[in-house]
């Protein structure tokens, strides 16, 4: 691999079919244990519908409660901001769209390149801001360990990547391409064995609080 | 001996005018990025110079460089340029053949040691010197005597540069590009299937003037001509900004011209001038005729995946790396699980009831 032309043909090729199965190998595996794990029998007596009462928590958790709230505005909304930019610039680049659809078989629009470069440019601010804000705030410093300063530099390298692809700042192209589709990589390759998880495990973990609640007739 | 004439005597003798050279000239100054004032010095130095022996090798190659090269348009950069070098050895070109071809050879060889170009199209084969030879000379043995008492080596064409389609896995005649042979000498690559024949006349020109080659990149091709990507230069260009793609050859998008990148264009990776120069006296290039970019001027295109895939697609082995890991996922996984289920069972068994009675007592 003596040029950058044969370094993007391996990111594009054996590297992402490495990363590719580290993930889903990852993420079976994560699954496996934690359902395996079960559920602890409840011994009290059922005062109301488990499933329902855990579908109703899974979405009032999308906002925290009124005083909490008043508390803690600034990480909502930028975790809101954040959240959506990411996953606009993840869904609906067309470059990415053709991925998924070589993927999946099937495709949806996608945005106009100068709103995904708006979208992305907000996500990296607010990334950076919730990073500051992390490193002052004296009891998040104090909660933040290695992994979580890991799962914020993998999740922020794609995004800093891609921009820097799309405007052309790093000579030659396909280098900066190269190193954009690599650091996709990196978060693949460590996805399911960090925080990171919770794209998917907030599902069972808020569906499991509101469930437990809702059967001891706590209303949550 | 006959004197050598120099450019401006065989150019005077070819009927072309003062202006004509001239503008021949400011011609190749311009391709090359080169200010106006450089105009002069260029023709100054053709018109003085005696012309260059030229050497040209055809390896494992299909004849397309040479082919795109005398399908310049006459008066053509080409063809003045054609009269600035003597082309001593050339398989298809020249009318000798045989022993009379192999002597014109080694007759240039010698009767310029350490002065004439070779340029080199095809790749070399060094699995087994069978595989490709020339009046029973292998073809790598033929590329290292000429090389050896060669000024600077044009590699010209992608298989010469990179090994091309000849190098494509599982590469059968283990062929290697120019570059992998030669180590002590001026090399430029020329690549591209084929390569725009004004790039190759245009560097010709270069080292007549200046006497050395033009700045290259790191894969050793003149800057003036492989410092862009199609892509930058690419008329469609505002159609993918927009988001406005064409989703197959035949659809609405298509018809309206819009961005190949859906269907495999590799411009965004390719760099060449194929978007400012164009081919076929400036007629057309591939992306104006409809068809993507297939990136031919970059190492290994060949095996970057269906010319038909869009960039962002992987190469092909994913789902089968998808296929092993899910397998294995599955099966790592229930064999965790029931592990997990015998500790909880196990410790579920093993566990001591205590009682309000048991506590009282202690």
């Amino acid at each position: 691999m003596d040029n950058y032309a044969d370094f993007l043909l391996w990111v594009r090729g054996p590297a992402f079919h490495i990363a590719l199965a580290i993930f889903l190998f990852g993420i079976l595996l994560r699954f496996f244990e934690i359902f395996s794990l079960g559920r602890r029998t409840e011994y009290a007596e059922v005062r109301g519908n488990a499933f329902l009462g855990g579908m109703r928590t899974l979405f009032t958790r999308f906002l925290p409660e009124k005083t909490t709230l008043k508390r803690i505005l600034f990480l909502v909304i930028a975790g809101y901001l954040f959240h959506l930019g990411f996953f606009i610039t993840f869904l609906f680049f067309d470059p990415h769209i053709v991925l998924f659809k070589s993927a999946l078989g099937f495709s949806w629009p996608g945005l106009p390149a100068p709103i995904i470069n708006i979208v992305t440019l907000i996500s990296l601010l607010v990334m950076i801001a919730l990073l500051i804000y992390r490193l002052n705030h004296p009891v998040l410093r104090l909660l933040s360990g290695f992994q979580d300063y890991l799962a914020w530099t993998i999740t922020f390298l794609p995004l800093l990547t891609g921009y820097l692809a799309f405007h052309h700042m790093i000579h030659p192209y396909p280098l900066i391409l190269a190193l954009h589709i690599l650091s996709v990589e990196l978060l693949m390759i460590l996805f399911p064995f960090t925080k990171l998880m919770h794209t998917f495990t907030f599902i069972i973990a808020r569906w499991t609080t509101g469930a437990r609640a809702a059967q001891k007739g706590v209303s949550l | 001996m006959l004197k050598t004439p120099t450019i401006g005597e065989s150019l005077r003798n070819e009927g072309i005018s003062r202006r004509e050279f001239i503008k021949f000239c400011a011609t190749a100054a311009s391709l090359m990025a080169l200010p106006a004032t450089m105009i002069p010095k260029i023709a100054e130095a053709l018109s003085n110079t005696p012309r260059q022996s030229v050497i040209w090798l055809s390896f494992q190659e299909c004849t397309g460089c040479t082919e795109a090269l005398t399908r310049a348009h006459a008066p053509s950069l080409e063809n003045l340029i054609f009269n600035t070098i003597s082309l001593d050895y050339h398989h298809t070109l020249q009318a000798a053949s045989g022993t009379a071809a192999e002597e014109a050879r080694e007759q240039a060889m010698h009767k310029h040691p350490g002065e004439y170009l070779l340029v080199v199209d095809g790749s070399i084969p060094i699995g087994n010197p069978g595989y490709s030879t020339i009046a029973g000379i292998s073809n790598q043995d033929m590329f290292l005597e000429v090389a050896k008492q060669a000024k600077a080596v044009i590699a010209v064409g992608t298989c010469a540069a990179f090994g091309g389609l000849p190098k494509a896995a599982p590469n059968p005649t283990g062929a290697v590009a120019v570059q992998d042979l030669l180590r002590d000498k001026p090399l430029v690559n020329v690549p591209g299937c084929p390569p725009i024949p004004v790039v190759i006349s245009s560097i010709v020109a270069h080292y007549i003037t200046f006497g050395g080659l033009p700045d290259l990149d790191n894969l050793k091709r003149p800057l003036p001509f492989f410092g862009q990507n199609i892509h930058d230069r690419c008329y469609r260009r505002p159609f993918y900004e927009r988001g406005q793609f064409a989703e197959t050859f035949d659809d609405e998008g298509a018809k309206q011209g819009w961005c190949l990148y859906k269907l495999g264009c590799k411009g965004p990776v390719t760099y060449n001038a194929c978007a400012l120069f164009k081919w076929n006296d400036a007629v057309s290039f591939p992306i104006e005729a409809g068809h993507g970019c297939l990136g031919c001027s970059e190492p290994n295109f060949w095996d970057a995946g269906s010319f038909y895939d869009a960039l962002s697609i992987p190469l092909p082995g994913a789902a089968k790396a998808a296929a092993y890991a899910g397998i294995a996922g599955t099966a790592v996984g229930i064999a965790a699980g029931a592990l997990n289920m015998y500790k909880k069972s196990t410790a579920i068994q093993q566990r001591e009831v205590v009682t309000v009675d048991d506590l009282e007592r202690k």
